[in-house]
């Protein structure tokens, strides 16, 4: 079973990665302990102290409040939701339904036709990081892409239980 | 109980039957009853015919490993070996042909590489001769041959002919191999293999049902001459076909073999275990790779058929989108189902799929993710659960429908399914194996006529293997080089295509901005100029997506961008070569400022409209093949400047879009070079930021909006033919969307509201008790 350091794991989150290193990851069996080391370096690097109990999304996690209350909230500390809720109705939208706003991001005929299709962009209103893109037709419900079972990934995949809110220390 | 004449005749028959014939399945069993013992077994234990244990395996392990490595390093050698019978490029360059093994009752034990698609269309054919008690009438014997390419029964469109030939032991049939290969044409009402033109069955071309086709290893004289005559480009047909049985004799010979060494019932258990270790391995990488919960994303793609250059029947002429929702659901057991409830439609086009192209195709993209490995059988689908609406698109409700190009819908209702697995990548950590998505696999470059060798031909150019893949969560997506139905994706050599081509080339040239910007990029794709050369009688046609783009980006990146068509008619070409004038070379970076025209008197159509029928083409007329990006990843602004200054040196992207989208502040030296300012982009990154904080508004404020138009009818007829389909099929579908824009509990969208023909809505319950 592979198994790789916190500095390989890093340079892996960072993009920075040697591209041999990371075509052996790719053919290698999964390092079990990834998940703890990955989650070690996200917490260190997220400027607040609540804990992370699943990472959701680039710059998303799912965290647990002092009072046991699991949110979802971006890096910059800017917070969302309840975790089962979808955060996209909490972050602001900018939706690309004319020529000319699809036509900043696609040259003249390579862009989607706005009766056929839009761009959806949604931002987090603290740091205004461009966090999902949705291109559907119109009037297209929005997507909830992620309902993660937490209690059943820990308990039953990890075989622990779901740290409790006692403490960042464990 | 009062007995019907026509009882005791079918009595006497069966009697006949046991008096002088045996029966050829297991211990006495006909291959019916095999079946019907496996499905219950299988579906009262959970495990697959009933095998809790992997006994074999778990005894002699070694054994068990060397088995199945002497099938699988036998089944990918006789596919490298057969391969070579072939003329067509299709097969013999791109290889796209496959072998695959299965128990008497169709179920797959082992799949060589190749179009794997194929796992377990094959198999549902023999299911189909099984149920239809082939057994008596016509007959299974040792030697036989059979053919098979009707999707209905088991295929992913007609062009995939399958040979399939039972394995016979001491009477006994001890299993099937089958052989598929993509051929170049079906004779169907257009030319080329995955063709435009049809839309019913009876357009689709030569339909072949099961049929036995030889007996002895020998091919019937009738049917040589029947298929011959029946298909534009027979000398491909021919040696496919040659190519096929090749392959299947090579492992039958490779599997009497292996049972001579290990003997039968050895054999026969590992078939079986082997199986149910597939299924198991399924669930193991979902444990080892996912999360449990839910995940939904969804997948659209265009129908234009109102434009003037799709000539199809009245009733065909509909625009519409294609809607692919899906819900993937991993519970704690590890168990996957995959739900599409809210799927549109089939319609009257060629890009329907039946039930096996969707449960079988899925692994060709699976394994290049959950499933890695050697280990694709049917254990893998045992594992899944899947639900398939009746009457939407993946499971017509409806024999008329044509399915040539069954793909178009299928690459994108499967490529979401790639992105719903990557946000469990992510979560665990996995960063190397997200994909944000997977590129249409289009333009289809394709027609026939009478070629440079002034033979009848027809040609489908896998250009379309290299696409542009989607970036991951560490990296750039490649740039033209896969498609998500062929890992090992290969352009081709221009040489060769121009060989087997009356086309030559004016320009291959990677396409800037075709990949999905983000914090790291979709692959870009690329794009061929071919000029008309030494052809007679020849027509060709676009095959792919236009008005939109059918996947999506992820975690901020964008979308790849959509696709367009370009050809020229009446050229002056022949002129200008004569007078030594400029000609239209090379690549058309920037659609809209039409390059090619600036050297170049023509009929020239340039638009959005990237699917047409067959037109007719002169030597010395322009035809642009431009094979898609894959989309990208995270938020553009966080791509390193360095990066895009890369971009920018290597014509990856258009200077333009680099301040617009990246927000990087560059300049141009003396000889052409760009460099990045990285001060001052990180200055005009803010500054976008800030613009970005203006434009959004909370999304609930901008949902008031759209539910205003919502109930205005305010959206194209299209967009609301879509709705309305799957709001016909799905009453779960129609209330969900209800619910999230609070409309009124009676608040429906109809097809007969919409100016557009209505063919096939209203059979829906006649037809539901047809289909067998
Ligand atoms: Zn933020």
């Amino acid at each position: 079973m592979a198994k790789y350091d916190k500095a390989t794991i890093e340079e892996l989150i960072d993009g920075t990665i040697d591209f041999f290193q990371l075509k052996e990851m790719l053919s290698s069996f999964k390092d079990p302990g990834r998940f703890d080391t990955y989650l070690e370096i996200l917490q260190e690097r997220v400027p607040w102290e609540d804990r992370i109990l699943l990472p959701y999304s680039l710059h998303l996690y799912v965290v647990q409040k002092s009072n046991g209350q699991r949110i979802i909230k971006c890096d910059c500390g800017h917070e969302f939701c309840e975790a089962h809720d979808n955060w996209k109705l909490h972050a602001l939208i900018h939706v690309r339904e004319t020529d000319e706003k699809l036509q900043v991001l696609y040259p003249e005929l390579l862009a989607p036709d706005p009766q056929w299709q839009v761009i959806r962009e949604y931002y987090c209103p603290g740091c205004a990081s461009q966090l999902e893109v949705e291109s559907v037709t119109p009037w297209y419900p929005v997507l909830h892409d992620f309902d993660p079972d937490i209690d059943g990934f820990y308990e039953e995949w990890l075989g622990r239980p779901v740290p409790q809110p006692s403490g960042k220390s464990r | 109980m009062a007995m019907q004449s026509s009882d005791v005749n079918l009595k006497q028959e069966e009697l006949l039957n046991q008096q002088y014939r045996q029966s050829i399945g297991w211990n006495g069993k006909t291959l019916k009853e095999m079946r019907e013992e496996t499905d219950r077994l299988t579906a009262q234990s959970g495990y697959y015919a009933g095998l809790r244990e992997l006994e074999f395996k778990q005894s002699e392990p070694i054994r068990y490993e060397k088995i199945f490595s002497k099938l699988r390093g036998g089944l990918v050698h006789a596919r490298e070996t057969a391969k070579r019978v072939a003329a067509s490029p299709i097969v013999e360059q791109e290889g796209e042909l496959c072998f695959t093994l299965y128990t008497p009752e169709g179920d797959s034990i082992v799949t060589s590489t190749g179009i794997i698609i194929h796992v377990g269309t094959m198999g549902s054919a023999i299911k189909y001769m099984v149920n239809h008690n082939y057994e008596e009438n016509p007959g299974i014997e040792p030697g036989d041959i059979f053919c098979n390419n009707d999707c209905h029964i088991g295929n992913v469109h007609p062009c995939d002919v399958h040979t399939i030939v039972p394995i016979f032991w001491a009477g006994e049939v001890i299993g099937w191999v089958g052989g598929v290969t993509h051929v170049i044409d079906t004779g169907a009402t257009g030319p080329g293999s995955m063709t435009v033109g049809p839309v019913t069955r009876y357009d689709d071309g030569y339909q072949i049902a099961c049929r036995k086709i030889g007996h002895d290893d020998m091919l019937f004289q009738d049917w040589l001459i029947e298929s011959q005559r029946s298909v534009r480009t027979t000398k491909y047909w021919l040696l496919d076909e040659r190519t096929r049985i090749a392959g299947c004799h090579m492992i039958r010979d490779l599997v009497l073999g292996v049972i001579a060494e290990e003997g039968v019932d050895t054999y026969k258990h590992f078939s079986r275990e082997v199986i149910e270790e597939g299924r198991r391995g399924l669930i193991n990488r979902i444990k080892a790779m996912t999360i449990p919960g839910r995940y939904r994303q969804v997948g659209f793609v265009d129908v234009p058929y109102r434009h003037e250059d799709v000539e199809v029947p009245p009733y065909a002429k509909v625009d519409t989108i294609m809607h692919a929702p899906s819900e993937i659901v991993i519970d704690r057991s590890g168990k996957m189902s995959l739900d599409f409830d809210g799927s549109s439609r089939w319609g009257w086009h060629s890009y329907n799929a039946t039930p096996v192209s969707f449960t079988s195709g899925i692994w060709v993209m699976m394994t290049q993710t959950l499933i890695p490995n050697d280990r694709i059988n049917d254990g893998a689908y045992y594992a899944t659960q899947f639900n398939l609406p009746y009457g939407s698109w993946m499971n017509p409700d409806d024999i008329r429908t044509a399915h040539s190009y069954a793909w178009h819908f299928l690459v994108t209702g499967w490529s979401p399914l790639w992105r719903g697995l990557s946000r469990a990548y992510f979560a665990r950590g996995y960063l190397e194996e997200v994909n944000s998505g997977n590129a249409n696999t289009s333009n289809w470059l394709q027609g026939g006529g009478y070629n440079q060798y002034d033979e009848m031909h027809a040609v489908n150019s896998f250009e379309a293997a290299a696409e542009g893949t989607g970036a991951s969560a560490v990296k750039d997506g490649l740039d033209n080089a896969a498609a998500i139905w062929n890992p090992e994706g290969d352009m081709g050599d221009m040489e060769i295509w121009e060989y087997a081509e009356p086309l030559l080339y004016l320009g291959r040239n990677s396409k800037p901005n075709t990949g999905g910007f983000g914090k790291y990029r979709g692959g870009n794709g690329y794009e061929t100029l071919r000029m008309v050369w030494g052809a007679k009688d020849w027509t060709m046609f676009f095959m792919g997506n236009g008005y939109v783009s059918s996947d999506c980006g992820m975690m901020g990146g964008y979308p790849a961008a959509t696709g367009y068509r370009f050809e020229a008619h009446h050229t002056d070409l022949a002129e200008r070569f004569a007078k030594q004038l400029s000609f239209p070379r090379g690549g058309d970076p920037r659609p809209a400022e039409k390059v090619y025209e600036k050297d170049l008197k023509a009929d020239v159509k340039r638009d959005k409209q990237a699917i047409t029928t067959e037109a007719i083409f002169e030597n010395y007329d322009l035809y642009l093949n431009y094979l898609r990006g894959g989309p990208g990843f995270g938020d553009p602004l966080e791509r390193r400047p360095q990066d895009v200054e890369k971009d920018l040196n290597g014509n990856y992207l258009l200077p333009e879009f680099a301040l617009k989208v990246y927000g990087v502040v560059f300049q141009q030296e003396k000889n052409g070079h760009y460099r990045v300012d990285v001060e001052q982009t990180a200055a005009k990154r803010l500054e976008m930021r800030r613009e970005r904080l203006q434009r959004g508004r909370p999304t609930h404020e901008w949902m008031r909006e759209e539910r205003g138009r919502i109930l205005k009818d305010q959206a194209s007829t299209q967009v609301r033919h879509m709705y309305a389909t799957s709001f016909e099929l799905s009453e779960r579908f129609l209330q969900e969307f209800r619910d999230f824009w609070d409309l009124p509990e009676d608040w429906n969208l109809y097809e007969k509201d919409l100016d557009m023909p209505t063919f096939g809505s209203h059979h829906r319950a006649v037809n539901s008790n047809k289909i067998v």
